[in-house]
């Protein structure tokens, strides 16, 4: 310790706390953030490599907490949040959801066929980007059952949904594969609502609620995404897991 | 630092002036101005332990840093004393996590104007409007980039500090030990009821790694409240200890206003301890230490 007790005059003394402060310029860095030309594709850089995070801590086999029936948010308290408008006016009669891209049978899929596999209920957090929470019970059938229903590319990385309010989301494959990501046609054991996205959306429990595509027109399993999101084309993350 | 001491001795046998070359007309302006107040220092040329106990009696006048320098200049003998008392990684990660704490809590002010409440939102009772002003990124998406940048900078600092300090050892310095607990109440008495000034040992006093010592247990809870913030499933282990994501949501926020008190109270502090304690932050060097 004695090394760093030392006696010295003042030109000596400003020498070393000139040297000494000089290490310390590797700080200016971060000025860089600063620069208005630079400052967006740091911040593009830096929210790129959380997703890289995100993508590395999403654990496939991990189940979002489930919880009871008491602890559910009342179905009237479970906020709306509509993009365009709360209703596209989807004919219920006429929708199909067109599946294309890496899939052995491409073509329109009906609500039945979607109804037609094993149905899974779960009481699953919702959690809004804006900070919020809710509490609701989804059910639907597994979008991993339908993946294999329209015999899709195993080795595809994403899925991408087109909505009837042109409203677009993506996902990757990890994500849609999970056991409690489900294409959701209830909302508490009633038939979804138009205001909830009927007749058939996204309900994903391990993603933030922008995540979740309502009013699904189209599906598409491809090995390179061409459209991201809606949101993430404003600059919101496009992982966001959970 | 065997190093820096080879240095040193070397630069005592140099002529002096050596600098003059370097420094611009700035501070020969301000040497005239100086001349006339500072020569009182170097009239007499004492050595060891004597300079030190002037050092002390004249502290108010080493506030003013450039006056003190451009008048000793001229009298390379006057020797004082200087401890190297924070670590070069010390001083990175401080100014470090400056940066980055100001960029967290700006950016997080802003993501909590999106939804400035704790309750449910239907129907939503807002806690507080935060002034748009003292916020960063400008609307939530543009919040969250900085947000999620700014968090590996921030934690980046903080585990390479932690590393540093429980490596090298230098944790004695800051680490608040049962030792420092009688210390306590005598600073405490002095800070605030102008009790007398005990005496300095160390670089910190008791209530200083008191409450470095928590500042930095602070900021590893606003790290971990903040990765269940935003990760409630993975870190579901971490979040059910906080009792759940709703809760983990208001301790995160609780944390930032314990850690901005503390630096509140650091930036009143470096203020009234004036220019030469400022200065070691920078340089890692503190002239005539008061221990």
């Amino acid at each position: 310790m004695k090394n760093n007790d030392l006696k010295m005059n003042e030109k000596q003394f400003r020498r070393v706390s000139r040297r000494e402060l000089l290490k310390l310029t590797p700080v200016l860095a971060l000025g860089a953030f600063a620069v208005p030309k630079w400052q967006e594709g740091l911040l593009k850089k830096g929210l790129g490599f959380s997703d890289w995070a995100s993508a590395r801590l999403f654990r496939p086999g991990h189940m979002a907490t489930t919880f009871s029936n008491s602890d559910l948010t009342p179905f009237a308290k479970f906020p709306i949040n509509g993009y365009d408008v709360d209703d596209p006016g989807v004919i219920f009669e006429n929708w199909t959801l067109t599946v294309s891209g890496a899939v052995q049978k491409p073509g329109e899929y009906t609500l039945a066929q979607v109804q037609a596999l094993p149905r899974f209920r779960q009481n699953t957090r919702h959690v809004c980007v804006e900070g919020w929470d809710v509490i609701g019970r989804f059910g639907g059938a597994r979008l991993s059952d339908f993946l294999q229903l329209v015999g899709a590319d195993p080795t595809a990385k994403f899925i991408t949904v087109n909505c009837a309010d042109d409203y677009y989301e993506s996902l990757d494959m990890a994500t849609a594969l999970h056991p409690q990501t489900l294409l959701c046609y209830e909302m508490y054991e009633q038939p979804l609502t138009r205001e909830h996205g009927a007749p058939l959306r996204l309900q994903i429990p391990t993603k933030v609620g922008y995540k979740q595509a309502k009013y699904l027109t189209d599906l598409k399993v491809a090995h390179v995404l061409d459209r991201v999101g809606y949101w993430e084309d404003q600059g919101y993350s496009w992982f966001y897991g959970l | 630092m065997s190093g820096s001491v080879i240095e040193i001795i070397q630069g005592k046998a140099k002529p002096k002036g050596d600098d003059r070359d370097k420094s611009g007309d700035k501070d020969d302006k301000h040497k005239e101005k100086a001349q006339a107040g500072a020569t009182e220092d170097k009239v007499e040329p004492p050595a060891g332990e004597q300079t030190v106990a002037e050092g002390r009696a004249s502290q108010p006048e080493v506030c003013d840093g450039d006056v003190k320098e451009e008048a000793i200049d001229d009298e390379p003998v006057v020797i004082g004393r200087a401890v190297y008392e924070h670590p070069f990684i010390v001083r990175l990660c401080h100014w470090m996590n400056a940066v980055a704490l100001f960029v967290m809590v700006g950016s997080g002010l802003q993501i909590f104007r999106a939804f400035p409440s704790f309750g449910a939102k239907i129907p939503q009772k807002d806690l507080l409007h935060w002034p748009k002003a003292f916020a960063i990124g400008g609307w939530l998406g543009g919040a969250l980039q900085w947000h999620l940048t700014f968090v590996w900078i921030y934690l980046g600092t903080g585990l390479l500090y932690l590393g540093y300090q429980l490596f090298s050892g230098n944790y004695c310095q800051v680490l608040f030990m049962p030792r420092d607990i009688p210390g306590v109440w005598p600073m405490v008495r002095h800070y605030f009821f102008f009790g007398p000034k005990p005496p300095v040992r160390e670089a910190y006093n008791p209530l200083q790694k008191h409450a470095y010592t928590t500042v930095i247990g602070l900021g590893v809870l606003s790290v971990l409240t903040g990765f269940v913030v935003w990760k409630p499933i993975q870190f579901s282990w971490l979040g059910w200890m906080m009792g759940g994501f709703h809760y983990a949501r208001i301790w995160h926020f609780a944390v930032m206003w314990a850690i901005l008190f503390f630096v509140l109270g650091h930036l009143v502090m470096v203020i009234l301890h004036g220019w030469n304690n400022f200065l070691s932050m920078l340089t890692g060097w503190k002239k005539d230490p008061e221990y």
